[in-house]
């Protein structure tokens, strides 16, 4: 019994106790799927094996990544005419789970590549990564460079007849750039605005050419999927969401921090054991549950297991599974604020409702906190919430992630607002 | 075609648009600012939000983007639901957050497509506290004012001017809330269509510079229809006047010609009509040397007992086809010359004899855009019709539509099908002697001498003939591209002064339609009527009619200065030596020698006809009337032809067409409505808008009483703001565009029987030659003499946009883009003379320096020279020789004239 039968991710970083090198991660199994897969399993075969363990989207969305791939399949027109992306850029605030995984586990995420690329027929393949993530870099490039030597990338790789380049691109550093198409409009060297979707990356994607775009935690799964088999992985869910998920904590608990665990840990556990609890004097008041663009859970929701459907039925997302945590020391009016100020500073500038609407927004939430809001600033920024956070309003959904804190920020703290307001005062300030 | 229900009524919508297109199409009023009827959709603005509904039980809908939604059939939305409204308010509402309210002083007030969809989605009081985002402006340069602080970040600049007219030195910068659209630094914007961003602009960012240096309202402009007179492409345009003075140029739309884009030639070019040399009087020249104004009979009598004895007419590839026609009939046409140089007009007829037989098509600017295959032999469009290099740059993305539709991309889509097809072009190839601005797009480009491009279409010719078009040289691969083209295209023009250019120009054409190949062939001649007056020649030529002249035969010489038609040589011989009237609108060196001066009225004070490129007759109305003894060519001619005694006579535009058309081309009667044309059968056509001020007070400062408002008996206009201007009018009689809510240019759509198509009362014009069916022989090309020569440069002239046409060189916004002399030079020869660019060299026999500019492609042995900015002498003799000017100091173009102005 392995670490790695539980913790597929880094389950052999912590059998390992840092960075895995490459022959720490061949003696663990280590491309042992790649070679799989290439030498006895046809393309559709991977992608049907990875629909089928019920593999979601780690970047927040949770789509099923072989489905994704299927649409990409399909013999291409010249060779290298398809492209996989990794979405390395992690701006999410509160989130660091893809630099651990790219910074101690590299080879899992090359790994996980050559098994995308060779289920969509790539020939090409990137990786997008957050500009300051300086020692993620040097370990990829590390690695990318070991695995090339031994022929795990490059030509006639395990002595078939399929070819994989990947290169690391290295992020100018916006949020926006994180968003799929955002990324390969910076990729091509064009501003990082979003495209319309249709066409799909799939469709038309990098170049005008059929891409697939996955997450970095989402393509560290599927080694262990080659190797383990679909039913493994869905095994290792606590609920219908298989797998394992990289879960993360910050906020004032005793143990900050990020742990593997099986898909579905419930939130209480993941703050009071893995987190180990509030630090004394702080009670929590509120989780934003994946990232700054995610609605608030509040108390209700803390038995609630962490998985895709669950979360969303509670009217938030799961999004990255790496949770802020706010206290009962952090005013709601001032959090709302510091988030619609970077939301704001990170609009990319493309569409009317995000490049003017969340400024205003931030502003009139400055002026609520600074004891400046007026009477009907709370219906201004509720219809606000409205007429930018309703999906298809926006060109994309930045805004939409923007107004979901705040607008669940207004529904569950919304006597905090009122106070600021009518008193004309922060009351979590002093004096 | 797909039926779509807009708030409860059905409507028909053409399937693959989009629901704006659709909305727009039938003249129903929805707000919108990124969206362009030329570029497509991006989804930006986020402005034209309507609801779309599932099924007929679906009460609730769901709001989107009519822009960013195809037509389906069957499809039912709101354009007025409350929420489709309000969230369309509040749009505005993010607009104007940073937007000043600085309207009274804006250029754009009045005609401004912000003010007009505020209004239009009723957001009028201010919510937001915040202060206002502020930026420095940018110069520019002498066209475009630049006022940042106004933008709403719609990024139709940048669309239009990078990715439409491919510009480099505009762009987007920053983010979030702080975008900027400027340039790199400050300068002048270099592309030739940088005045479409007045245009295409829904707010002030960037205005008309020249217009704002005297400047009126629109809504107090006087305008009529009227045609551009930079080039010979014929763009339909609206000058603007008030007060006697003509103050702008802006777009009139036509839907097979310029569509919504002017080049800036045609935009800036016309401030010659306010010039400070315009003739004004008729004069008679004394004694003295001097001419004396004010006596105009005498003037008249003088000029007719000059002209008795029989006297040679010249006229004029810039005036009228009319005027034209009008001194042919007063020296009788043996002695009519039509005033182009003779190998000029000899490459005219060539091109016209090919137009008239047919098999070849000639394009429309909209039948350019659809090519799939183009060959530009010789002419650099850029600069000699810059218009039509917009439309190849549109040609060369048909690839990209195509592509995009396998893909399942909506044509309008504009980011997705840009982004999807990448680089991926159809076939362009360049074959001229040096770089143009159309290289960019260039499937391959190949330079030569002129023998050398003669040789280049002969082999292209031989190759197709042959079908031996298998190898990889550049005649193959053209030959073998265009032949396998669905609508290939072959452009070539008269800028090179070689007969044997445009033949084999034609020639390949022919051996395209004995291939049974559909082809284009796009012949550029020089001047707007250039291809009107060549039809009225009756076979004088310059050359033989200097030589008459020369011989002591009087002369009346219409609108044209000989000095830009021949050497200047031959053309003081010949008015040193006889008498000679002058109809003229400047001062001008003809004019220097002449011993009658009468004041010829510009394009922009007369009623008249020019035929374009595609022989497309068009009429241009009078703007304004002008001022002192200014009077249309014609006019003068009736005069002179009275005191001849002459039995023909046209005592007004409508006798003098009516004459016309009868003896020439009878469509000239159908091009436009007549002077009885009436809407409703009871209205004029206003030339002036209805909210025209001052009228009862602009001449109280010479009288008090306001002045009756002229009657014209020419046309269906009115000097005055009563009458119609409903948009579904014929379309050539359209004076300027305006509709109910929509103030500014934005609202041609009303105008139009669909948005991008053809105008509701049809596109103006007719072509004067249709094909007659027959064969066209090939011509046969002599084999071209050897061009290189060791220790001398063979000279091929440069055309300028800024530069190269006698009367926009005379627009001093125009004259700020001049450049200072210069040559191009191969790099190989630079190194050989031991120069670089930026130092100077003489050509022998000028007493000039010029500034060498290195051109990658220039072959060696060649020596570019700019038209129009050295005399024609020296175009003749082919063959120069430099030397180095050490002493030379690089000069800036600006001319002194032009700063004072400024």
């Amino acid at each position: 019994m392995s670490l790695q039968d539980t913790k597929p991710l880094i389950g052999r970083v912590e059998e390992v106790g840092g960075i895995v090198s490459l022959s720490d991660y061949e003696s663990g199994g280590g491309y042992t799927a790649a070679q799989k897969a290439v030498q006895h399993m046809t393309p559709v075969e991977v992608i049907d094996l990875v629909r089928e363990a019920n593999l979601r989207g780690r970047g927040g969305a949770g789509f099923p990544t072989g489905v994704k791939w299927g649409f990409a399949k399909g013999e291409p027109q010249t060779p290298g005419y398809k492209y996989l992306v990794c979405n390395g850029d992690e701006m999410e605030p509160g989130t660091f789970k893809d630099r651990y995984l790219i910074e101690f586990n590299p080879h899992s995420l090359i790994e996980g590549m050559i098994l995308g690329a060779y289920a969509i027929g790539a020939e090409k393949a990137y990786v997008f990564l957050r500009g300051e993530y300086h020692e993620p870099n040097r370990q990829l490039a590390r690695a990318i460079a070991e695995a090339s030597e031994k022929n795990y990338l490059g030509n006639s790789i395990f002595g078939s007849d399929f070819n994989l380049d990947l290169r690391i691109h290295l992020s100018g550093g916006r949020y926006i750039c994180g968003e799929e198409t955002a990324l390969l409009n910076a990729l091509e060297g064009k501003r990082g605005q979003p495209r319309y979707k249709p066409p799909f990356p799939p469709a038309s994607g990098a170049w005008g050419r059929p891409t697939i775009v996955n997450n970095v935690e989402t393509l560290c799964n599927v080694p262990a999927i080659v190797r383990n088999g679909a039913q493994w992985y869905q095994d290792l869910g606590l609920t219908e969401d298989s797998g394992t998920k990289i879960y993360g904590i910050s906020g004032r608990v005793n143990k900050p921090g990020l742990w593997e665990l099986p898909m579905g840990t419930p939130i209480r556990e993941l703050v009071d054991i893995h987190a180990g609890g509030m630090c004394n004097g702080f009670k929590l008041r509120g989780i934003l549950p994946g990232g700054a663009s995610t609605d608030y859970l509040v108390e209700e929701h803390f038995d609630l297991p962490m998985d895709y459907k669950t979360i969303q039925d509670a009217g938030s997302r799961m999004g990255t599974g790496t949770m802020i945590l706010m206290d009962d020391s952090i005013c709601p009016v001032d959090m709302a604020r510091n988030l619609q100020h970077f939301f704001a500073q990170e609009s990319c500038g493309f569409c009317t409702p995000c490049r003017e609407g969340l400024p205003w927004v931030e502003q009139l939430l400055a002026d609520i906190e600074n004891g400046d809001g007026e009477t009907g600033d709370l219906e201004l920024l509720e219809q606000s919430a409205l007429y930018i956070g309703a999906p298809g309003n926006t060109f994309c959904l930045h805004a939409t992630g923007a107004i979901e804190p705040l607008q669940s920020a207004l529904k569950y703290f919304r006597e905090d607002f009122e106070y600021h307001i009518k008193h004309k005062r922060c009351p979590y300030r002093e004096n | 075609m797909a039926t779509i229900y807009i708030d409860g009524t059905a409507y028909q919508a053409n399937a693959g648009e989009n629901l704006l297109e659709a909305i727009l199409s039938q003249h129903l009023d929805l707000p919108y600012f990124c969206w362009h009827p030329s570029m497509g959709s991006i989804g930006a603005c986020r402005q034209c939000a309507i609801i779309t509904y599932a099924n007929e039980e679906d009460t609730r809908g769901r709001l989107g983007m009519a822009c960013m939604t195809s037509v389906a059939d069957g499809m039912r939305l709101s354009v007025q639901a409350p929420l489709a409204k309000n969230f369309r308010s509040t749009v505005i509402e993010w607009l104007m957050e940073n937007h000043p309210h600085d309207c009274p002083v804006c250029e754009e007030g009045g005609e401004c497509h912000l003010q007009d969809m505020t209004v239009m989605t009723g957001h009028s009081m201010r919510r937001y506290r915040g202060t206002k985002r502020t930026w420095k402006n940018q110069n520019l340069g002498p066209f475009i004012g630049h006022e940042m602080n106004r933008c709403i970040t719609c990024y139709r600049c940048v669309r239009f001017y990078d990715e439409y007219a491919g510009g480099t030195d505009l762009a987007a910068f920053g983010s979030r809330g702080r975008m900027y659209f400027g340039r790199f630094e400050d300068g002048t914007l270099e592309s030739e269509f940088a005045g479409n961003l007045v245009e295409v602009c829904p707010t002030g960012v960037f205005t008309d510079k020249p217009f704002a240096k005297s400047y009126s309202r629109k809504w107090d402009l006087q305008s009529a229809p009227s045609v551009c007179v930079g080039c010979a492409v014929g763009c339909n345009v609206f000058p603007a006047e008030r007060y006697g003075e003509l103050k702008r140029v802006t777009n009139r739309y036509h839907g097979e010609l310029n569509g919504y884009f002017l080049c800036d030639r045609g935009r800036f070019g016309s401030h010659f009509v306010n010039h400070e040399k315009r003739i004004k009087h008729a004069g008679v020249r004394t004694q003295n040397g001097e001419f004396e104004f004010g006596d105009l009979k005498n003037a008249i009598t003088v000029a007719g007992a000059t002209l008795a004895r029989g006297g040679i007419g010249i006229g004029s590839p810039r005036a009228s086809f009319e005027n034209n026609f009008a001194l042919r009939e007063l020296v009788g046409e043996e002695n009519f010359c039509a005033g182009v140089d003779d190998t000029e007009l000899a490459i005219i007829k060539t091109a016209l004899d090919v137009m008239s037989r047919g098999g070849i098509n000639v394009p429309t600017l909209k039948q350019v855009e659809e090519a799939d295959a183009i060959l530009i032999l010789g002419e650099d469009i850029s600069n000699t019709a810059a218009r039509v290099a917009l439309s190849v740059r549109q040609a060369v993305r048909t690839k990209s539509f195509e592509m995009a539709a396998d893909a399942n991309i909506p044509t309008w889509q504009d980011a997705g099908v840009r982004g999807h097809a990448q680089s991926e072009r159809n076939a362009l190839f360049i074959a001229t002697p040096a770089s143009t601005r159309l290289d960019d797009i260039a499937t391959q480009t190949t330079s030569g001498s002129i023998s050398e491009l003669v040789a280049t279409g002969e082999a292209i010719w031989t190759k197709l003939r042959t079908q031996s078009d298998d190898a990889d040289d550049f005649a193959s691969v053209v030959a073998r591209v265009l032949r396998g083209a669905k609508a290939p295209l072959i452009i070539s023009g008269s800028s090179l002064d070689s007969v044997e250019l445009v033949q084999t120009a034609a020639n390949i054409g022919s051996a395209l339609q004995e291939q049974s190949v559909e082809s284009f062939f796009l012949f550029i001649p020089a001047e707007v009527n250039s291809v009107g007056v060549a039809l009225l020649d009756g076979g004088l030529s310059l050359s033989s009619a200097l030589d008459k002249i020369a011989q002591g035969q009087s002369t009346i010489v219409l609108e044209n200065d000989l000095y830009v038609r021949a050497s200047a040589e031959k053309v003081d011989r010949a008015l040193r030596s006889s008498e000679l009237v002058v109809l003229d609108t400047l001062e001008n060196r003809t004019a220097e020698h002449a011993k009658v001066i009468f004041p010829a009225a510009t394009y922009a004070e007369q009623t008249g006809t020019f035929v374009n490129y595609e022989s497309r007759a068009q009429r241009f109305y009078q703007v304004f009337q002008p001022q002192n003894e200014i009077m249309a060519g014609w006019s003068w001619l009736n005069q002179l032809a009275e005191v001849l005694k002459i039995s023909t006579r046209w005592d007004s535009y409508a006798d003098l067409l009516e004459q016309c058309a009868e003896q020439t081309y009878p469509q000239l009667r159908d091009i436009a409505p007549s002077s009885d044309y009436r809407i409703d059968a009871t209205s004029r056509i206003p030339r002036q808008s209805h909210r025209y001020s001052g009228r009862t007070a602009m001449n109280a400062q010479v009288n008090i009483h306001e002045p009756k408002a002229a009657i014209d008996t020419d046309t269906p206009f009115s000097y005055s703001m009563e009458g119609q201007n409903p948009g579904n009018q014929n379309g050539a009689s359209i004076p300027y565009v305006w509709s109910p809510g929509w103030n500014s240019n934005q609202s041609v759509f009303k105008f139009q029987q669909e948005v991008a198509g053809k105008l509701a009362g049809g596109d103006p014009g007719l072509r004067l030659l249709e094909p007659n069916g027959a064969k066209l022989e090939y011509f046969s090309i002599g084999a071209p003499t050897k061009s290189r020569e060791a220790g001398s440069f063979e000279l091929v002239p440069v055309h300028l946009v800024f530069g190269s046409d006698e009367m926009s060189n005379k627009s001093w916004p125009i004259r700020a883009r001049i450049p200072a002399l210069f040559v191009l030079l191969s790099q190989a020869d630079a190194e050989a003379l031991n120069i670089e660019q930026g130092n100077g060299v003489r050509i022998e026999g000028i007493s000039e320096s010029f500034a060498i500019r290195v051109d990658s492609r220039l072959p060696d042995g060649v020596l570019g020279v700019p038209r129009a900015l050295v005399e024609l002498t020296h175009y003749e003799n082919r063959r120069v020789r430099l030397s180095v000017d050490p002493n030379f100091v690089e000069r800036p173009g600006i001319d002194p004239e032009v700063i004072a102005k400024g």
